[in-house]
């Protein structure tokens, strides 16, 4: 029955293995670039959308099939509690700053890796921005920890079932592909030839 | 859709196929659920390094602190969670990655009309304001929007789209800097 949770120096052993496939596939998938994540704003480049959902999709539907099949306990595994309105608030400041300064915490940690010195800047910046919010804990702690922290599902918001909902979520995903794709075709603004919808594996020749 | 436009000079490999990327980051993410039950993240371990940076001038001042009490509680050592290893790793992955593609080198990245100390300024901002939200928010877009959302977290989802909401909102007052 999964999760294994191994002792603690396994588990930090994978970390450091899981945090390297994380930092190895953001790279590739070019996201050690402040330009190309800030022209998700400016709908020039869908990267980020596409990356972001395919992996949320894969992941999520990897634990349905597993849970269904009863190899997985979701209760095991950790889900992060809810504070609607800081969730809400935070976001919205978090959004902001992801188009002034071009990252996000972990996108600047592999761009800052690479040789980024505007992600050194970002990454001080961030640290300056935890402190400050250490700082102003005091006055803003009853609101930052308002909104109940339970354990709470888009299923309980939608009164469906996780399949279900994993189904929706699904169909959301691809939706918004087919809008990214659309997207980005309109902003070439060549009506291009783009032979294949198709996403191989390999950069095919055909590129 | 895997013909890409941005910079790429003639010795750089070709970036990955965003849904291929998605896909194996996805696994990633999945494998980490599997193993040890919790997901990815960034904003939890930076968190952790600015308290013990901060500890170093003010040790009174961190320890009493709200936010970041916890970590320098008795019995506790501030870097005794999964993210601070995860996010070594994630910094070994980048630059291995950022090595083998040819995109490895100093340089300030920025928008073709500002200057590299106007974008250190902008970038450090930016920071600035990611860093607060993502304490306010208890993550980031690696803890909260990937893997919460990829648990169905209701907080999780609402995060993600505010932030998109928040991104989109600024995009067009802050255009100068990217476009």
């Amino acid at each position: 029955m999964m999760p294994f949770k191994p002792e603690t120096w396994i588990a930090y052993t994978f970390a450091i293995l899981s945090g390297f496939a994380f930092g190895f596939v953001l790279e590739r998938a070019g996201f050690g670039s402040s330009k190309k994540l800030a022209a998700q704003f400016y709908l020039r480049d869908m990267t980020v959308l596409k990356v972001m959902f395919t992996a949320i999709v894969t992941a999520m539907l990897g634990l349905v099939v597993l849970r269904s099949v009863g190899l997985v306990d979701m209760e095991k595994i950790y889900v992060n509690p809810t504070f609607l309105g800081p969730q809400v608030a935070g976001g919205l400041i978090f959004g902001a700053g992801f188009a002034i300064g071009g990252y996000c915490p972990g996108t600047s940690v592999v761009a800052a890796a690479t040789g980024k010195i505007d992600a050194l800047a970002f990454l001080g910046g961030a640290m300056a921005g935890i402190l400050g919010f250490a700082g102003a804990y005091g006055k803003i702690a009853r609101f930052a920890t308002s909104g109940g922290g339970k354990r709470q599902f888009l299923m309980d918001w939608l009164h469906l079932s996780y399949g279900t909902v994993a189904i929706l979520v699904t169909l959301l995903a691809l939706g918004m592909f087919a809008g990214a794709e659309w997207i980005e075709r309109k902003m070439r603004g060549s009506p291009e030839e783009d032979p294949s919808e198709t996403h191989s594996a390999a950069p095919t020749p055909a590129e | 859709m895997t013909t890409h436009t941005q910079t790429q000079g003639s010795h750089e490999k070709p970036m990955w196929d965003p849904y291929v990327a998605g896909f194996f980051l996805g696994l990633v993410l999945l494998g980490t659920f599997l193993v040890v039950g919790r997901g990815l993240g960034a904003s939890g371990a930076l968190a952790r390094f600015t308290a013990r940076i901060t500890d170093v001038f003010a040790p009174t001042w961190v320890s009493s602190n709200g936010a970041f009490g916890g970590y320098f509680a008795k019995g506790a050592r501030w870097w005794d969670d999964w993210l601070v290893f995860e996010v070594i790793g994630v910094v070994l992955g980048g630059l291995a990655a950022g090595l083998t593609s040819g995109r490895f080198g100093l340089q300030v990245e920025r928008g073709p009309r500002v200057t590299p100390r106007q974008r250190l300024f902008f970038a450090f901002l930016g920071g600035a304001i990611v860093g607060f939200g993502a304490r306010l928010a208890q993550g980031c877009t690696s803890g909260q929007a990937l893997t919460g959302g990829a648990t169905l977290a209701l907080g999780s989802w609402a995060f993600m789209f505010a932030v998109f909401g928040g991104a989109y909102g600024i995009a067009y007052f802050v255009r100068r800097l990217w476009t």
